[in-house]
């Protein structure tokens, strides 16, 4: 979806012979429609953060009331700390499982077609059916706690900041990590095999494997996956928009969903428009440091898949 | 949610399964954490999905006396003629004519698109083009929903399943043309050749030609942006207003909160909205495979 990062842009192989010029005529329809929802928003955005407009009226220019606005709100500096509260500790949960997973399925000959079937259902979930699965699970009153009749299962989950932020992040892996899983599959299974067998001759065991060989040789798709879960939290809109709406408090309310409340409930589209740059640029730099940490800088992020 | 380009598996990283055989013992001696865990995972991702399918079929009366994984002793559909009755044919109605709408025209212009961007490589518009696309990637929707918003009150297109439609197919351009131009790319050269020697035109090539080579990675794409339009959000929300134009992620927010605590109806909404999709795919991966098979098995 969104959650790629950008990857270098260095196009094509480049044919010694020119292409053929009677094509790009084809390309007109993709790119008017992108420009016109796409590119013309983007610039926008920008326009829009340095305007006042309440959603309905007539727009007016006003400078840099916009930005004082919205860079004054102190639900901003939290709301950022909460988008990456959230980014790191699912990311802290997530990749290692993923890791682990993904090397158990690669190894796995076994039902891994039927294992890889199922793993893919919450993929096919909307974020709003998933949210409101576990919202009914997890009901202090009537959820699963109450039938089975577990007493520490009956708290009020949503209730509290911390098991708040806990079930959004269970929710978060729940969702995803079966995805980052099938990734490293597919790493780990492009591994050459002498490297284990080298290893074994020299008396390696399977654990001094897995950490001399088998992280060392999916680096760069951790730096994909990590690169999509990083961009990606950034973006966690329905999930949370349904589960907690930001609660309790503005316990989860992260950037996204603050520009949301800004723009289309408190009508303020101008400080809105300002937090959504603010979306962007910190999507673009995050996307920057992991392409860095990758050392690779000159190619695509997306190779390691 | 780039999984489905990944998971249907390119040809080439089965072969390469097929060559190594003998490594599969090796990593399962020594990875029985990564084991555990995956059968452990498994339950997680299975425990909730079986709770809200058994639930569906339990009566209230019935829910809140029995335990919460024991499958109905009288199982009911009366959840379900409950969702029916509160007009989900029209918001599933919805979500199919905005799904297609969508999907089809963006697949097909990020077609067009790819393959331009192959057969013209050199020439400078076209690779503004491709970087542009490749640009696109990094927009999130919902950095540009302000102004998308402000856009469709212009068009006066506010309200209705057009909105949701335009900006849908915008968002499916970039990655479809970045994996269509990939596989375009791997048909050999020649062939686009020698074609245009027999007098066709680009046009025919591309449909000709292009279309049935690109069959599995069309069908990929097809899948995955039906999936993100189809489960989609927020365009709808900021977009519509009046019930009647609701697709079925929203429509499932505004039927739970009517619903209240009557969990076995909510679970049949939950249900019967996601059945659909399950379904698809069960069809879709078959004809994802035939597909592999039929493009490279000439």
């Amino acid at each position: 979806m969104t959650a790629l990062a950008p990857p270098a842009a260095t196009g094509g192989r480049i044919h010694p012979r020119g292409g053929r010029s009677g094509v790009t005529w084809m390309a007109l329809p993709a790119l008017l429609m992108f420009l016109a929802f796409g590119l013309v928003p983007l610039v926008g955005v920008l326009l829009l953060s340095f305007t006042t407009w309440d959603g309905i009226g007539q727009i007016h220019p006003s400078g840099l009331t916009s930005w004082r606005n919205a860079l004054a709100d102190p639900e901003l500096p939290h709301s950022l700390f909460v988008t990456f509260e959230i980014m790191i500790i699912s990311w802290l949960v997530q990749t290692p499982i993923s890791i682990l997973i993904g090397v158990f399925l690669a190894a796995f000959k076994r039902y891994r077609g039927f294992l890889a079937v199922l793993y893919f259902i919450p993929l096919l979930l909307s974020s709003a059916a998933i949210s409101l699965t576990f919202k009914a699970l997890i009901d202090p009153n009537f959820g699963i706690g109450e039938g089975l009749g577990i007493s520490w299962l009956k708290q009020n989950w949503l209730g509290q900041p911390r098991l708040a932020m806990g079930v959004l992040i269970f929710i978060v892996s729940w969702q995803y990590i079966p995805f980052h899983a099938l990734i490293y599959q597919g790493a780990v299974r492009q591994i050459p095999t002498q490297l284990y067998e080298a290893s074994k001759i020299d008396g390696a065991t399977g654990l001094r494997q897995f950490f001399s060989i088998t992280l060392p040789q999916i680096k760069y798709t951790i730096i994909t996956s990590s690169t999509l879960m990083v961009v990606g939290s950034l973006t966690f809109f329905d999930l949370i928009y349904v589960l907690t709406n930001g609660g309790p408090g503005d316990a989860t309310r992260a950037l996204a969903l603050e520009m949301y409340k800004k723009g289309f409930m408190a009508n303020l589209m101008g400080p809105a428009s300002a937090i959504a740059i603010i979306l962007v640029l910190v999507g673009l730099l995050l996307a920057q440091v992991l392409r860095r940490l990758g050392g690779r800088g000159d190619e695509s992020q997306l190779e390691g898949m | 949610m780039t999984t489905t380009i990944n998971a249907t598996g390119t040809p080439t990283r089965q072969t390469q399964q097929r060559e190594r055989p003998s490594r599969g013992k090796k990593l399962l001696k020594m990875n029985w954490i990564g084991g555990s865990l995956g059968w452990i995972w498994l339950v997680i991702v299975i425990v909730p999905l079986y709770w809200i399918v058994i639930t569906s079929f339990k009566t209230q009366a019935n829910y809140f006396l029995t335990n919460s994984f024991e499958p109905p002793s009288h199982p009911t559909l009366d959840n379900y003629q409950t969702v029916l009755d509160n007009d989900i044919i029209r918001y599933f109605l919805n979500s199919v004519v905005v799904t297609l709408g969508a999907t089809v025209p963006a697949v097909v212009i990020s077609f067009m698109a790819a393959f331009a961007i192959v057969r013209g490589v050199g020439n400078r518009w076209l690779r503004w083009i491709n970087n542009m696309f490749l640009t696109g990637l990094a927009i999130p929707l919902q950095a540009v929903i302000i102004p998308i918003y402000l856009i469709i009150i212009r068009l006066k297109l506010y309200d209705s399943l057009l909105a949701i439609i335009l900006p849908s197919i915008a968002f499916a351009i970039p990655l479809s043309v970045l994996v269509l131009r990939n596989f375009i790319r791997d048909v050999p050269r020649e062939l686009f050749e020698s074609m245009h020697m027999d007098g066709a035109t680009e046009w025919g090539i591309l449909w000709r030609l292009a279309f049935p080579l690109t069959r599995p990675a069309l069908v990929t794409v097809t899948i995955y942006n039906g999936l993100a339009i189809w489960n989609g959000f927020l365009l709808p929300l900021v977009l519509t207003q009046s019930p009647e134009q609701r697709t079925i992620p929203l429509a499932l927010v505004n039927l739970t909160g009517q619903f209240g605590v009557n969990f076995p109806a909510i679970a049949a909404s939950v249900t019967l909205t996601t059945l659909p999709i399950v379904v698809l795919y069960a069809l879709g991966r078959r004809q994802l495979l035939s597909g592999l098979t039929a493009g490279f098995g000439k």
